[in-house]
């Protein structure tokens, strides 16, 4: 019999990274030390662990990479776990799943714009790393990210990276003023607006449902369309196969038709997500 | 009577004593009531309807309407509805200050699917006289005798006095000898082996679909423990025998000593398991080791298994029958 | 066409039981009809419907998807799927056989899910024609003929005989493994059957409801936005036998079950739409009223399935709902209520 779609494979947990006190980062490899699978920037992974169920989770490293990583906040059973386990540690995985930001096609050559807020980076981060290692086929790059506090910024190191290279633009915000912090204090969506970024960018955006909501507000009466805002919903997703029926909505599975969906795309849909 | 519960309630509207009411919806057919809110006089006056199938016990769908500000309810309840109505009350369950009771009067109620069992699936409408159920089919008219056609539950009517009410149509009825533990003692006097494998023919039928707790007027926890996704239990269909069986034992604990023994659970499931007879014998026990109760029966007497009484039945004390081999 | 005297049923019941498993409705002791393995002495039960429908056969009320062992930082996945045995389903009717194409569409579909596939690899479907449906059944609004349902093989019941007529390679096969139990015989009762059915059927009060706007793409959301989903659903208890009854409703749930030597059990089963946890994600959840999920499940059947299949409608007139639902409400109401009928 063919192996079932729902099977998973047995990977190994080869580094844990800290990144704010409630996410922690994964890198997860085959057992012969090879990625488990080829994925795509903005594709999910089922893990799992005997006992502790599945959760879907977005695939946080760029496919450039010969890794494959996880950003995971420690939100329920599987990812409380997780949070337990040290290196060595075995996990079962299952993916990819869903379709991918559109890096090869819609969004080459284009200015892009990434917004996120809080553990919304982690999908993003394997598009902003996959574009900047492919760094010619796109304009520019100009990323926003805020967080609670600067505690609560996921993958700082990398962040400051981001920054220190030339021909990307990388701006933080935090909800409310902190010591030793001088960047920028406020709401994601009030510093987009403030930031005011042209009309050439496309969107990428993923973060809490009600920052994803004031942020598109915004960039609407900047004079963004729809048709220029991307984002992805991958918390949905039961099966990863479009048969479980949980990511249901409108004629749409999450899992296969996104999770990964254009502005006007989910305009079209009924208001369930 | 029917005109005159519409009449009646066309009045409370009008006068704007009630914002609403909650009775049995005009199916397709005379039988498929639907428990429905009712918003205007105007569509209670075109699809309200009392008849030999308005089985549906309105009480539970109180807990979600009474806690509207807007105004009163009115709630249709038979006699057996209102010591489940007590007890939500009892309970706090619902609030009495926003609820205006019309007690309706209960003859047996028809059971449709025995109507159909006897004359066939192609009913067009049913309707009975008293004695006699007249059924028009595709196939023509039919009739059966009404004795023959009560939903089971009624067979074993405790009461049909109504325990609580704003006003009553009809006359008042009595508490009835019901011989409802006749059943119980069947299974009672059953060996064990033989118990068991009762139960387990029943239960073998659960599809585990939560009709019988969620109809359920004792059944009210805000959340069930059937539905906590970390007990382990919940509400999904059960895997093994062990928990067809686990899921309808602890709901029968849960309820013991508040269910009125309404019979909704059995009335509703789809796949006929008389689980009634679990909660039943836990009345009847009850009734023996602290005394008669009913529940419902008013708001002020503490249920048995809420109080302590120095003479009560210690749980060490295992109670023996002499007719249990 | 192939014919069989009912006095010799059982016989060839037996003889399929040799080679194969079967099954097929009996009554219980309620009185109603529900699939079982036949063994001997169970008599063919000829209701109109199995309280439950034949899904269970293909998509199993709850099943094993494979097994985990955790051992220190090693974690081992076992697969623990089976050769099944050959079985056949007797007595289908014509709802539940076209539900069999609902369920395929989603199944089947890439990823094929193999669990499925095994089962519907294995089994025969022997179909049967209703004879005398109920004033509940609406299959033919759905294009489906109660008279001449699909399947391996369509069978008829006319008086004490019953009629074959294979339709598909997998039944040809079979009727020329059992062909000594057939006789070769003149098929016009079966014709004059089907004439008198559809002339019953014709005058069932739900076969010719106005469909109109539903499954289609451009009235998805005038249809969600309705303000009658409210009232519809208001006494909806949130119970799930419309869902388990039905035989087309496919969602279902993955969970771990600790056996308790070390070993889990990742197993599958029956979910419902109807049920408040269905879609709690860890932080949030996208539908948290009653109106909310009772909506989904309509929509899904009546608009978003058609939409993905080429207008197949989610629903098989099988008229379960109608019979089972605690407070009678069912797909017919809402339909009524959605279509300006």
């Amino acid at each position: 019999m063919d192996k079932d779609a729902l099977m998973p494979y047995v990977g190994v947990i080869t580094e844990i990274t800290r990144e704010t006190p409630d996410v922690k980062t994964f890198r997860v490899l085959g057992k012969d030390g090879k990625k488990l699978f080829i994925h795509e920037p903005g594709q999910c992974a089922m893990l799992s662990a005997p006992g502790y169920g599945e959760a879907m989770i977005s695939i946080t490293s760029s496919p450039t990479e010969d890794y494959m990583e996880f950003s995971i906040k420690n939100a329920g059973k599987l990812t409380g776990w997780l949070h337990s386990v040290e290196v060595g540690q075995q996990v079962a995985v299952r993916g990819p799943y869903g379709k991918s930001f559109p890096v090869d096609t819609d969004l080459k050559g284009k200015d892009l714009l990434f917004i996120a807020g809080g553990i919304g980076l982690a999908p993003l981060h394997s598009v902003i790393n996959y574009c900047r290692a492919k760094r010619s086929d796109y304009g520019k790059i100009k990323i926003v990210y805020g967080s609670r506090s600067a505690n609560d910024l996921v993958d700082y190191k990398e962040l400051q990276e981001w920054a220190n290279e030339p021909s990307m633009d990388v701006n933080l915000t935090i909800d409310r003023p902190q010591e030793g912090w001088d960047g920028n204090v406020g709401f994601v969506p009030t510093y987009v607006k403030e930031l005011n970024p042209e009309l050439s960018y496309t969107v990428i955006i993923c973060g809490p449902p009600i920052m994803i909501k004031f942020t598109l507000q915004g960039l609407k009466e900047l004079g963004f369309k729809d048709t220029q805002v991307y984002t992805t919903m991958e918390m949905r997703m039961k099966c990863g196969v479009g048969k479980c029926g949980r990511c249901n909505i409108g004629d749409k599975y999450v899992c296969k038709d996104g999770p990964v969906f254009r502005f006007d795309e989910l305009g079209e849909l009924p208001n369930e997500y | 009577m029917q005109s005159e519960i519409i009449k009646r309630t066309v009045e409370l509207f009008n006068s704007e004593e009630i914002v609403r009411a909650i009775g049995w919806r005009k199916g397709d057919f005379d039988y498929d009531l639907n428990p429905s809110i009712f918003k205007s006089s105007e569509d209670l006056e075109k699809n309200f309807v009392y008849n030999d199938f308005s089985s549906a016990n309105l009480s539970k769908f109180l807990i979600k309407i009474s806690q509207k500000e807007d105004g009163k309810t009115l709630v249709f309840l038979k006699s057996c509805d209102t010591y489940s109505f007590n007890s939500l009350l009892q309970e706090h369950r619902i609030s009495r200050d926003k609820i205006y009771i019309i007690g309706v009067p209960c003859e047996e109620n028809l059971d449709p699917s025995k109507i159909k069992a006897a004359l066939g699936e192609d009913v067009l409408s049913m309707s009975c006289d008293g004695e006699t159920v007249t059924v028009e089919t595709l196939d023509g008219t039919k009739t059966i005798s009404k004795s023959e056609v009560i939903l089971d539950r009624c067979l074993a009517c405790k009461s049909r006095k109504h325990v609580v009410y704003d006003e009553l149509f009809g006359e008042e009825g009595e508490v009835l000898d019901s011989k409802r533990f006749d059943q119980v003692e069947i299974l009672e006097n059953m060996k064990p082996e033989e118990r068991y494998s009762f139960w387990r023919t029943e239960l073998s039928r659960c599809i585990g679909c939560n009709a019988c707790r969620d109809i359920c007027p004792a059944c009210t926890c805000e959340k069930c423990v059937f539905d906590n996704r970390d007990s382990g239990v919940e509400n999904k269909v059960a895997t093994n025998d062990f928990e067809e069986n686990m899921f309808h034992i602890i709901r029968a604990f849960h309820v013991a000593g508040r269910c009125t023994d309404c019979g909704e659970c059995s009335r509703v499931c789809p796949e006929d398991i008389p689980l009634h007879l679990l909660n039943r014998k836990f009345i009847k026990d009850i009734n023996e080791f602290y005394g008669n109760y009913q529940a419902g029966d008013d708001i002020e007497t503490l249920a048995p298994l809420t109080r302590f009484d120095a003479v009560d039945v210690e749980p060490s004390i295992v109670k023996t029958r002499e007719n249990v081999k | 066409m192939l014919t069989l005297n009912a006095s010799q049923l059982d016989e060839f019941f037996a003889l399929i039981e040799k080679k194969r498993e079967l099954y097929l409705p009996v009554e219980n002791k309620t009185g109603k009809s529900e699939y079982k393995r036949w063994v001997e002495g169970d008599k063919y039960s000829t209701a109109l419907r199995t309280v439950k429908s034949a899904k269970n056969f293909f998509f199993a009320k709850s099943e094993n998807l494979y097994d985990l062992k955790m051992d220190h930082k090693n974690v081992e996945v076992i697969d623990t799927r089976e050769d099944i045995k050959e079985f056949v389903i007797f007595g289908v009717r014509g709802c539940d056989v076209k539900s069999f194409d609902i369920l395929d569409n989603v199944y089947l579909q890439d990823p094929v899910d193999t669990y499925y596939k095994n089962r519907r690899d294995h089994g025969l479907v022997i179909s049967m024609a209703c004879s005398k449906p109920a004033t509940t059944c609406f299959c033919a609004l759905f294009d489906i003929d109660a008279t001449s349902p699909n399947g391996d093989i369509q069978a008829w019941n006319v008086e004490d005989k019953f009629y074959f007529n294979p339709l598909t390679e997998k039944g040809d096969a079979f009727v020329e493994e059992f062909k000594e139990c057939f006789t070769d015989e003149d098929s016009k009762p079966v014709e004059k059957q089907k004439e008198e059915t559809l002339n019953i059927i014709e005058r069932l009060p739900f076969v010719n409801l106005n469909m109109e706007g539903f499954g289609v793409e451009d009235k998805l959301k005038a249809i969600f936005d309705r303000p009658e989903w409210e009232d519809l659903s208001s006494t909806c208890i949130g119970c799930g036998t419309c869902t388990y009854v039905c035989p087309t409703c496919q969602c279902f749930d993955i969970k771990d079950f600790n056996v308790g030597d070390g070993s889990i059990k990742r197993f599958r089963c029956w979910d419902s739409c109807m049920y408040s946890d269905f879609t709690q994600m860890a932080a949030a959840n996208p539908r948290l009223t009653q109106t909310a999920r009772f909506r989904q499940r309509f929509m899904h059947k009546l608009v978003y399935y058609p939409i993905k299949n080429e207008g197949i409608y989610g629903c098989v007139g099988c008229g379960r709902c109608l019979v089972s639902c605690p407070v009678q409400m069912n797909i017919v109401k809402v339909i009524k209520a959605m279509g300006d009928n």
